[in-house]
């Protein structure tokens, strides 16, 4: 009764064509628009940015970009921290050398450099798949690392080793650093987010994501019928790269503002963001941010639970925190293998229903 | 004969050594993806959890002892016995076998029929399952363990070389002995498989699912049977490794050396592991020997994998995996 299609009409292709073509997604877009946009920034302080907001905000875009390697064309990847590092150390290197160009400049051109090194490590795609694949991206991952761990003009040759934030802006609202009010991070990140989400969702509505799609359920089926491989996988490498290092470009300059390469980026970057996308949903821009959430959020609901409400130590916790999310996702995989995003489904099924359902 | 080259050889010995025991690890890996089509991720930790377990029933440690002093009070450490090591080794086999069938029971069993990668990230929260679980029951500190293997400079080797190139070569004891134990192992893998009834149940149900289930040969038992063999691997290598830098967290994180081993010699290939196994270790040595002083070092983090990209590059199922064919 409430989610329906039906009555539904369109009478132009422009209406047709739009983004959210059912009215109760288009409705239930715009009222997440105007609470993100213009509620939530005047009810937050650093403590809910920090633990919750920011971190969601940018692994979502990871997960997004992730996702649409995954699950929209079927190449499996472990080498998402590596690649976040590449946003990150991009970012790092274009902030303190052009420090008068605005940050958004900065964080889409780590997005593209992120994009190019990611196409190079997605060139084996084209010979290898499924598990060595997954395995032959491990190489990024470590490979990446130890670059930037060794050669210290990724990190202007700093004597820690660590690369930090200077104090950057946009329009004059301070962005970085330690200054930067939480409102406007906050604002940042969800303004990417917000365009990066639009352009992944009409990217895969479109021609571009429809080969994708053909190449994930049978590559050889869809040469034969016309798509070419190699364009689409590089294209989704290209893209997937890009949201990645775009959140990597967030994840140091916004949200941690000082990196350690191996401790932030490393492989276990890469399984947190393959189990958002896994929780999630396989192949649905919703599951990015589902699987975003709830991955983020489980950590801070435990600690709370077990250190403030219960009083255990917190190396205790810490320990079941991981067997806790360890039996979750055992968990979520047996009774729902395609994610929350499924969940959603099947709840909108019911609701086209409800309360009438015969 | 001049200094470099025979450096160069001992590093080659060394490597070698290494290779064997990146084998060990990576043999677990190709039993189970053999005989169930899992990747199974949790080797590692598997390997990390049964030495911890071996150290705690050696030592009489209370299992979950910190956990329960912290929700209830008091101070229970140990049971205050030592348990003699082979009998260890024999009740934390036994334990592995539990695991092995809570493992099939309430995962493996409900996962029959999803993808591969979908199973794959079953044995990931696995792995992050066993981790916390480890952690919680021996607490998370580094352990020595002891089950009476040699340990320390070969003086034979060291003495022998000397004479021939005025250059005594390091090779530790324990290498040797995880080399002639790696063999055993393999040997005994070979003759389980190739000789018992449980194992050519074991190769049929590799071969092809439905038909072995149609001769009578129960998928469950075989699978639990795997996992055990597989336990009893990590064991193995859980007690070399454990023996030779500790039993602690990065323990688990050998199985992250294996993978590129495993891509090299096949996923389906035993011998592929051992060969796999000793290229890598070969090689990483070698280059860091060579190449790594001029680069910055600690190459070994990376080298096995872009070896391993390149080569499938041109060989996609690896040296020794079953050849690819695909069908529409």
């Amino acid at each position: 009764m409430f989610y329906r299609e039906a009555g539904d009409f369109k009478t132009s292709y422009q209406a047709d064509g739009q983004t959210f073509p059912i009215r109760f997604d288009r409705m239930r877009y715009y009222v997440v628009l105007v609470v993100a946009f213009g509620l939530i920034p005047f009810f937050i302080n650093d403590y809910w940015v920090n633990a919750i907001l920011l971190p969601f905000l940018i692994y979502a875009i990871a997960a997004i970009g992730l996702n649409i390697l995954v699950g929209y064309c079927g190449q499996v990847s472990l080498g998402t921290g590596g690649f976040m590092a590449v946003g990150a150390y991009g970012c790092y290197k274009l902030m303190t050398a052009f420090p008068e160009v605005s940050m958004i400049v900065h964080v889409l051109l780590s997005g593209g450099i992120t994009a190019m090194v990611c196409v190079l490590f997605g060139l084996p795609s084209l010979r290898i798949k499924g598990f060595y694949l997954a395995v032959a991206t491990l190489a990024a991952q470590f490979f990446l690392v130890w670059l930037f761990n060794r050669v210290p003009w990724f990190y202007n040759n700093s004597a820690s080793g660590q690369i930090s934030a200077p104090e950057r802006d946009v329009f004059g609202i301070v962005i970085t650093g330690p200054n930067a009010p939480a409102w406007a991070t906050y604002l940042f990140c969800l303004i990417f987010l917000t365009v990066c989400a639009l352009v992944a969702r009409n990217l895969t509505r479109g021609s571009v994501g429809r080969s994708w799609m053909a190449i994930r359920d049978m590559d050889i089926a869809a040469e034969i019928i016309g798509v070419n491989p190699m364009k689409a996988k590089m294209t989704a490498f290209a893209v997937s790269g890009f949201f990645i290092g775009v959140s990597g470009a967030l994840f140091f300059s916004v949200y941690l503002g000082a990196v350690e390469v191996g401790e932030a980026f490393g492989i276990q970057k890469s399984f947190l963001v393959l189990f958002m996308v896994i929780i999630g949903g396989l192949g649905s821009i919703f599951g990015a941010f589902a699987g975003a959430a709830f991955l983020v959020l489980l950590p801070v609901v435990l600690k709370v639970l077990g250190v403030d409400v219960l009083g255990w130590p917190t190396d205790i916790v810490a320990h079941f925190q991981l067997v806790i999310v360890g039996a979750l996702i055992v968990f979520f995989l047996i009774v729902e293998p395609h994610g929350l995003a499924q969940m959603w489904r099947v709840t909108k099924e019911k609701l086209r229903l409800w309360p009438f359902p015969h | 004969m001049s200094e470099q080259l025979v450096f160069a050889m001992e590093v080659t010995l060394n490597g070698l050594m290494a290779g064997v025991l990146y084998a060990l690890v990576a043999l677990g890996f190709v039993l189970i993806y053999k005989a169930s089509g899992i990747f199974n991720y949790a080797q590692g930790v598997m390997a990390l959890f049964a030495a911890m377990t071996l150290v705690g029933i050696m030592n009489g440690q209370v299992p979950f002892a910190h956990v329960i002093n912290a929700i209830f009070g008091g101070h229970i450490t140990h049971f205050g016995w030592n348990v003699p090591g082979v009998l260890a080794i024999a009740l934390t086999v036994g334990v592995m076998i539990l695991l092995a069938w809570l493992v099939q029971v309430l995962v493996m069993r409900h996962l029959v029929g999803q993808e591969p990668i979908i199973l794959f990230m079953a044995t990931i929260g696995l792995a992050y399952f066993l981790e916390g679980v480890a952690d919680l029951m021996w607490g998370s500190e580094i352990k020595t363990l002891d089950v009476g293997l040699p340990q320390g400079i070969n003086i034979w080797i060291d003495e022998t070389t000397f004479q021939i190139f005025d250059y005594g070569f390091f090779i530790d004891n324990l290498d040797l002995v995880a080399t002639v134990i790696a063999g055993l192992l393999v040997a005994g893998l070979v003759m389980f498989s190739q000789y018992t009834k449980q194992g050519r149940a074991m190769r049929a149900v590799a071969d092809d699912h439905q038909a072995a289930l149609s001769v009578g040969i129960s998928l469950n038992f075989i699978w639990v049977l795997v996992w055990s063999l597989a336990g009893f691997v990590a064991l193995v290598a859980g007690i070399v490794w454990g023996t030779k830098s500790g039993v602690q967290f990065s323990l688990s994180l050998i199985a992250l050396k294996a993978l590129p081993v495993l891509m090299l010699g096949g996923f389906t290939s035993i011998p592929g592991a051992i060969v796999g196994g000793l290229i890598i270790g070969v090689g990483e040595k070698l280059f860091e020997f060579a190449i790594g002083p001029l680069v910055g070092g600690a190459t070994e983090n990376w080298f096995a994998y872009v070896l391993a990209l390149l080569f499938l590059v041109f060989r996609p199922q690896g040296l020794f995996g079953e050849k690819i064919i695909e069908r529409v």
